[in-house]
This record gives structure tokens, C-alpha cells and sequence, in this order.
């Protein structure tokens, strides 16, 4: 059973608050949007694959199989962890809520 | 590197000078020649702030280019009876066991095989996952008759399962029973074939328990189609046994009625704590074990009267084999070193280059076997290392609720998702779900490397090693194999020692030499975090392979089954330190408390850090905030937390001179040190959630000062070591080499 907690679509603060501090430390209440988003089965989960050590990543999903290998997501190029951290937020608000994140 | 493709691993892990180590490569292919070279190893951290890698020629005979190739492994675990008379004369035959199957959806699986399959001449008993029980009987002609029961087996379950062909009659006749009961089962049965009496019974192929084999590789049959699961006293014999009979050698010896008709009887309660299968039967056709199944596990009759094998023998008399376990990748060699006779003691590694690949075979050489060379050893951690190597919950789970972020996946923990074949870690589950309590060192260790990006074990312990190279401060460098072995003996010869950032499981020879040494005027610098916390068993007929279990409680990735508690190889209670009497605490003053994985935090000191005591550790430093700064998670408290307490064996002079704090919710308490479940966990509301930095005198003049934290060492290097972590660590140190006692 997934994680419970329900995401207030109309909560965009919070997301702002993410997008501006992807790596946290968050507050109380966007910590547990993070933590449901965090939750999961492990077949399909977003990683990201080191393409540059340091410098370029690849949004992957892994197949949480042994010896299977993962699914490189290869138009999802980020050169920074912030950057892909806050497009996998993007993604899971949506998929979550059924509401896109608009912010701007 | 986007694909790692080179790998290795060495016959030994701490070699003296004048000593043999022999290096084993395997590459995939594209990688055609490389480059080989010994070096010593200074620094690790290639991060953009950390730094670097960066290592030291030795001159050796090994430098050169060497032709890369890929070497075979063959994993999963079974047994090999070699072929004997005791089976030449069969006709008719009966085969038995109880079986615990632990995957039987998967495919078929081999219970036990005497198969020549070109001749088409033999035996072999399968589980099926259509049919359950399939039983194989070779035609005489190049092929095999099957003849199945038709019912699937239900998993981790156990039956009673009995196959007899009578080669008079033809009748072939298939049991499989639960041995529990449940309403409405429906894997219980029978079935009865008739044939005309022409199976080709006997063949001189050796008898295999849990697999098949076809080939022999490395004078071994290979295993194939492992079984997954328990089996518990395998009966081969050589007329067609009735139920009375065959529910008769359910037993630890044969009835004397059917000592004619036995051929072996493997009684698994016997020899636990080796390699070997013991035959009960007056034939004595005894067997070895491949590759570490899992001994010391409850049978079918297990109670739960005794929760030790050595109590209750014979409710332990099953094996738990598994499809991807492994010893010893036995690859052929492709170089070795006579370790020069002036080579300083370090941490050394076989540099493996080509093009963009590398590897590094990393390898300690200590000092001559007699002597010491420096006043401080650094002892390197390889029982956790062997603990930690070719973790693979990374790539398999890619948790992001331990570090609080996207798990990042490097080319190392792609090219080990490649090679199931190199064996998991004590983190892992076998494919059948069973958690990995054996490793070994005889397998490419691919996460234990110096620059591996995961900083942790011996990547975070480079931290260490690159500080101790800038001090300009002579060291010597053994391992937890040396100690395990010397004794106290070893240690004595130094004033001080100083361990790594995670020294977490521990042998009991292990726990008493350090113990011992801090007694005996020795002084002891723990400088990392949850450390002491495992006990773990070597073999010594088994080098380089240690066993662990998961018991009762601790932080842990999966738990062993009750009963199972006792170490196969030595028989004594496995889990954590603590539930045998000897906590962390009483050790070196700290244990772990609490960990985390996204920001580290700081320590502050303490009024304890004002005691004239302790004013050593503080020459120099003014500050209060201790450790706000480190290449791991930015702190020098992080990670696993180790804190002191009186309850837990703390001595009551202990002084604590700096307590970390503010530390996030991703850090948590332990689980064993959390009696009702409250809502304040996390380190914003729990207050235990904290690490201690910890000073004590032993007696003779000893002292330890542990750091209480895995993050300790990642703060070292900061402002090119300018700092007030390196600078307390320098200053322990200094008195610490200082021969002057301590009160
Ligand atoms: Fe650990």
C-alpha cells in the first residue's frame, strides 16, 4: 500500500519553498509531501545515472530486479542534482495530485 | 566511464614484505590489454572539493601490460558426492528428503542428480513448478524418461518427498507430502507410473545434492538448475522402499533392517561447522559442500526448545541452498608480487588502467611479522568491508528515504547489477529472499575501492589515510584479519592505534584483542561511528570467507529466523555485541544510537570539555561549534551516531567533551534502543538522536577517544586541513604517541 498522505494541490507555497531549497533541510510540512513522494515500489523508481562524475546526470528507473538493468530516460540530461531533484517534483506533484505544477 | 568493464581480486588482503600475494583480473569485452601496477594509495576522494586521488609507484616486477579476458564464475551452492561403489550396484532404486522450497515458481530445480546425460544413464529428482515432483530416469540410449506427480509445491513449506522406480515390476511411485497441515491443501499427493523396467539406473557420474551438472570446470562439477531451499536428509537407496521404510530414515541413523538396501544417508546435523556431508549409512559415501550454503538452520522437526544447533543437533539437521551464493571465484592468475623486502607498511593496491577503465585491487602490507615499524597502526576494517562488499540495494532499491534525495547511480553499481555472479553483501537478500549471511573476499569487491563515489568503508576511510600522510606522522597499517589471528600480541607493539570511520562487526578474537589492549595501557582512537556492533565468525579452514547473523534486533536490512541465532562456523551467538554482554559502550565509551543519511550537523562542547582532563584535546581551539564543515553531507556529525550512556556500559569517568545537535528528522533513533513506539522520532524532536565525543583513561596508563561519528573523518580535510576536527584529532594523537601515562 502506498504511502497515505494526502498532497494539497493548492499548496504551492510548499512547492516553491521546494524548488527554492531542493536539498532541504525542509519545513515539517513539506517534509512529509517529499517523504510520500519518496515512498514506493522499487520497480520503476526514478534514479539518476552518473554520465560526467560530478557534473551530468541521466534520469534512469530501475527495473528493482537483480541483473536487470535500468531504463536511462535519456531526453532527462540535468547538470546539477538540484535541477533533477526539482524536475522529479514536478513530475510526482502531477502524478499525485492529477494537477500540474504551475508556478510561474 | 560510462561502463566499468575491469575487475579484480586478490588471494590475500594483508601480506608481509617477502610475502606472495596473485592477482585475479576478469574484463568484459572491449577491453583487450591493460595496464597493471602497484601503488600506494594516499588519497580517494575525487569529489570537486575533496582531494583527489592520488597514489605512489612501487617499483615492481608486476608493472606491465597484461592481455585482458574474461574469466568464468560459477556461483549457487550445492554438494558433490563423489561417484563410489557404494552406488554401483543399482538396479532398483528409492530416493528421499525433506524439502523446504523456497522458489519453486521460479524454473525447475535439481533435488538430487547421478546423471550421465549424453549416455542417458542415471537419476535425478526435480521440483517442477507445474508438476511438483518430477523424477528422471535415464533410458540406456542417450536420453531420459520423466515421470511426474502433477501437484506444485507450495513455498517455504515443508514436505516429505520420496521417489522409488522398481526396475522388476517398472512401477515408479511419487510421493510429496506437507508436513504441516493445512484445510484444503491440495500439494499433497501421490502418483504412480508404470514402465517397462528397462531405466538405466547406474552410472559413475558423481552424485550432486541441490543441482545438476553436466560439465566439470576447476576439477569440480559445475552446478546447474540449483535448487532454492532447505533439504534435510537425502536417502539414496537401491531397491524400492515402502512409506514405513522411508518414514524410517527420518532419522540420525539407519533402522538395521535396511542396511543392505541404503546406499547413503546424509546426516546434515553432523560436521556443521565444516564443508563436509556426512553418510551415515555403512558406506560412508561422504560429500563437500560448494560455495557456503547455509548450515546451522532449523529442520523440519525444529520445536523451538533450543535455539542452538550445538543443543539440539538433530532439529538441525537441513542445509539452505541458495542459486547465487559464492566462495571463491577461483579465477586463473594474472600476476603476482613478492612484496619487496623494504616495502613500508600501507594500504597498497594493484592499479589496473585501460583507456578510461581502471580498478583498484586493494591490499594491505603490514609490517614484518615481528616487529613494528611505527609507534601508531591504522587498522583497517576488512571484516566490514567484507560486510559491506558489492552491496547492491542501491541499483536494486534506490532508496531515497535513507539520504532524503534521488538515489544516484554509478557505473560501478551498474557493471555489479551486470554480475550477479560476484555474490551480494551482508546487506542483501538471496534471490529467494533469504538474507546473505556469509561473504568473502575471493570475488571482485567492486564498492571497496578507493575512489568509489558511494563515500563509505574504505572510500570515506582514504579521508583518514590522506590526513595521516599530511601529519607527516609515521604509520603502520593491519587489518582486522591480522588482529583476529595475532591477537593482542600485534597490537602491543604499538602506543597507539587508530581504526577507520566504520569498524562495525567484530569477531569475538577481534573484540578481545582491542579490549585487551585498551587494558593494558594501549591507547585507542576510534575515530568513526557505529562500530563494535556485529559479531562475526571466521573459519579458519575457510580463509577469507566470515558469516553474520541477523538476530533478535539492530539496524538491519533483514533478520535471521528464530533458531538460527548460532553461527554455523563456530557456534556462538551471532547478532549484535550487545546481546552477548559486551556493548560498544563499555568498549571505547560510545555506541550507535542514531543515523541518517541527508545533512550532517555539528558537535558543541561540553562543560566536560573544560575538566583539566580533557584540556589536551582543546589546545589551540577557542570555538564552541566543533565539525560545521566536512565532504559528507557538510559536518563532521553524520551519518551513524554513536553516543554515550552509563546505562549502556559508558565508565562512569568517561568525560563527554562535545555532543552533536540539531540534527534533521532523516536521522532516527535505533531500533533496539526503542521500547514503546512514540510520536517524537527523528532528530527534531527525539533528543537521544545525538552523537557524544568521548574521553576516558584505562588502566596502565591507557586512554581512548572516540569521535561518535562516521562523518568525523570527511571533516579532516577541510581548508587543507586547517580546522578544529583535524586539529582535536592532531592533538589525541600527539599525546596519545606521548609514552608519558595516563592517570
Ligand atoms: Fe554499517
Amino acid at each position: 500500500m502506498p504511502s497515505q498522505y494526502p498532497i494539497d494541490p493548492s499548496r504551492t507555497d510548499l512547492a516553491r519553498e521546494f524548488m527554492a531549497n531542493p536539498m532541504g533541510p525542509h519545513s515539517a510540512a513539506l517534509q512529509r509531501i517529499v517523504t510520500r513522494m519518496r515512498d514506493g515500489e522499487a520497480a520503476g523508481r526514478y534514479v539518476l545515472v552518473t554520465r560526467v562524475p560530478h557534473e551530468e546526470w541521466v534520469l534512469a528507473q530501475i527495473s528493482g530486479q537483480r541483473g536487470v538493468d535500468l531504463t536511462l530516460l535519456e531526453d532527462q540530461v540535468f547538470s546539477s542534482l538540484e535541477d533533477a531533484e526539482r524536475a522529479v517534483f514536478k513530475m510526482r506533484w502531477e502524478l499525485i495530485t492529477g494537477t500540474p505544477l504551475l508556478l510561474d | 566511464m560510462l561502463d566499468k568493464k575491469i575487475a579484480g581480486y586478490s588471494d590475500e588482503i594483508s601480506v608481509a614484505p617477502g610475502e606472495r600475494i596473485r592477482f585475479m583480473v576478469s574484463c568484459e569485452p572491449g577491453v583487450d590489454r591493460y595496464q597493471a601496477d602497484i601503488v600506494r594509495l594516499i588519497s580517494g576522494d575525487r569529489q570537486p572539493d575533496g582531494p583527489g586521488y592520488r597514489d605512489e609507484l612501487l617499483p615492481t616486477s608486476v608493472s606491465g601490460e597484461y592481455p585482458g579476458r574474461t574469466q568464468e564464475t560459477y556461483y549457487g551452492s550445492y554438494a558433490v558426492v563423489p561417484d563410489s561403489p557404494a552406488f554401483a550396484a543399482l538396479g532398483s532404486l528409492s530416493l528421499q528428503a525433506a524439502i523446504f522450497p523456497t522458489l519453486p515458481s521460479l524454473r525447475r530445480a535439481c533435488l538430487i542428480s547421478k546423471m550421465d546425460v549424453d549416455a542417458g544413464l542415471g537419476f535425478a529428482l526435480w521440483t517442477d513448478p507445474a508438476d511438483g515432483l518430477v523424477l528422471q530416469l535415464g533410458d540406456g540410449a542417450g536420453g531420459q524418461r520423466e515421470f511426474a506427480l502433477g501437484r506444485p509445491f507450495v513455498a517455504r513449506e515443508w514436505y516429505l518427498v520420496s521417489a522409488t522406480y522398481d526396475a522388476d515390476s517398472g512401477e515408479i511411485r511419487l510421493r510429496q507430502e506437507l508436513l504441516d497441515s493445512y484445510a484444503r491443501d491440495t500439494s499433497s499427493g501421490a502418483a504412480s507410473h508404470s514402465s517397462d523396467g528397462s531405466a538405466a539406473v547406474g552410472c559413475d557420474a558423481p552424485l550432486l545434492i541441490a543441482a545438476a551438472s553436466r560439465e566439470e570446470a576447476r576439477g569440480k562439477p559445475i552446478g546447474e538448475m540449483i535448487f532454492n531451499g532447505r533439504i534435510e536428509r537425502p536417502v539414496v537407496a537401491s531397491r524400492a522402499l515402502e512409506p514405513g521404510e522411508i518414514e524410517a530414515l527420518r532419522s540420525d541413523s539407519v533402522p538395521l533392517a535396511l542396511r543392505s538396501d541404503v546406499c547413503a544417508a546424509w546426516d546434515f546435523a553432523q560436521a556443521i561447522e565444516t564443508d563436509d556431508i556426512v553418510d551415515i549409512s555403512p558406506n560412508r559415501a561422504h560429500g563437500t559442500l560448494i560455495n557456503l550454503p547455509i548450515r546451522a538452520v532449523r529442520g523440519s522437526n525444529w520445536t523451538g526448545d533450543e535455539l542452538s544447533f550445538r543443543h539440539a543437533p538433530d532439529q538441525y539437521a537441513a542445509i539452505h541452498f541458495v542459486d547465487d551464493s559464492l566462495y571463491d571465484c577461483e579465477w586463473d592468475v594474472d600476476f603476482e608480487l613478492e612484496v619487496p623486502a623494504d616495502t613500508p607498511s600501507g594500504l597498497y593496491a594493484a592499479r589496473l588502467t585501460s583507456g578510461d577503465q581502471e580498478d583498484h585491487i586493494t591490499f594491505i602490507v603490514r609490517p614484518p611479522r615481528d616487529r613494528a615499524t611505527a609507534s601508531l597502526a591504522l587498522l583497517i576494517p576488512t571484516a566490514s568491508y567484507m560486510a559491506y562488499g558489492n552491496s547492491r540495494g542501491g541499483i536494486e532499491v534506490g532508496s531515497e528515504l535513507l539520504a532524503n534525495r534521488l538515489h544516484v547511480v554509478s557505473p560501478e553499481e551498474r557493471y555489479l547489477n551486470r554480475h550477479p555472479e560476484y555474490g551480494n553483501s551482508m546487506y542483501d537478500d538471496h534471490n529467494d529472499g533469504t538474507g546473505v549471511c556469509y561473504s568473502s573476499r575471493l570475488r571482485p569487491l567492486i564498492n571497496i575501492r578507493p575512489t568509489h563515489p558511494w563515500l563509505w568503508q574504505l572510500s570515506a576511510d582514504m579521508h583518514i589515510v590522506e590526513w595521516l600522510e599530511a601529519q607527516d606522522i609515521p604509520f603502520d597499517v593491519i587489518t582486522d584479519e591480522d588482529m583476529h589471528q595475532d591477537g593482542v600480541s600485534l597490537l602491543e607493539r604499538y602506543a597507539c592505534v587508530m581504526t577507520c570511520s566504520h569498524p562495525e562487526y567484530y569477531s569475538t578474537n577481534m573484540w578481545d584483542a582491542l579490549h585487551a589492549f585498551t587494558q593494558r595501557g594501549g591507547r585507542l582512537m576510534y575515530m568513526g561511528g557505529n562500530g563494535f556492533y556485529w559479531r562475526v565468525a571466521y573459519r579458519d579452514d575457510k580463509p577469507g570467507a566470515m558469516e553474520m547473523r541477523r538476530t533478535e534486533d539492530g539496524s538491519r536490512s533483514w533478520a535471521s529466523e528464530p533458531g538460527e541465532y548460532y553461527m554455523a562456523f563456530t557456534g556462538e551467538y551471532g547478532g549484535l555485541w550487545w546481546r552477548a554482554g559486551r556493548t560498544p559502550q563499555s568498549l571505547v565509551g560510545n555506541g550507535f544510537i542514531a543515523q541518517g543519511f541527508d545533512h550532517s550537523s555539528y558537535f558543541r562542547r561540553t562543560a566536560d570539555s573544560h575538566d583539566p582532563r580533557a584540556a589536551f584535546i582543546f589546545e589551540g581551539i577557542d570555538d564552541e561549534i566543533i565539525g560545521d564543515f566536512g565532504l559528507i553531507g557538510g559536518g563532521a556529525a553524520g551519518l551513524e551516531l554513536d553516543s554515550a550512556s552509563r546505562a549502556y556500559g559508558t565508565p562512569p569517568h568517561a568525560l563527554t567533551v562535545a555532543t552533536s545537535e540539531q540534527h534533521t528528522d532523516a536521522y532516527i533513533r535505533v531500533n533496539e534502543d526503542i521500547g514503546h513506539m512514540l510520536l517524537s522520532i527523528g532528530g527534531q524532536d527525539d533528543p537521544q538522536v545525538h552523537a557524544d565525543v568521548v574521553f576516558f583513561e584505562t588502566p596502565r596508563g591507557g586512554a581512548v577517544f572516540s569521535t561518535g561519528s562516521i562523518g568525523w573523518s570527511s571533516a579532516l580535510f577541510h581548508n587543507h586541513h586547517d580546522n578544529n576536527v583535524s586539529r582535536m584529532t592532531r592533538n589525541v594523537l600527539d599525546r596519545f604517541l606521548d609514552p608519558a601515562p595516563f592517570a
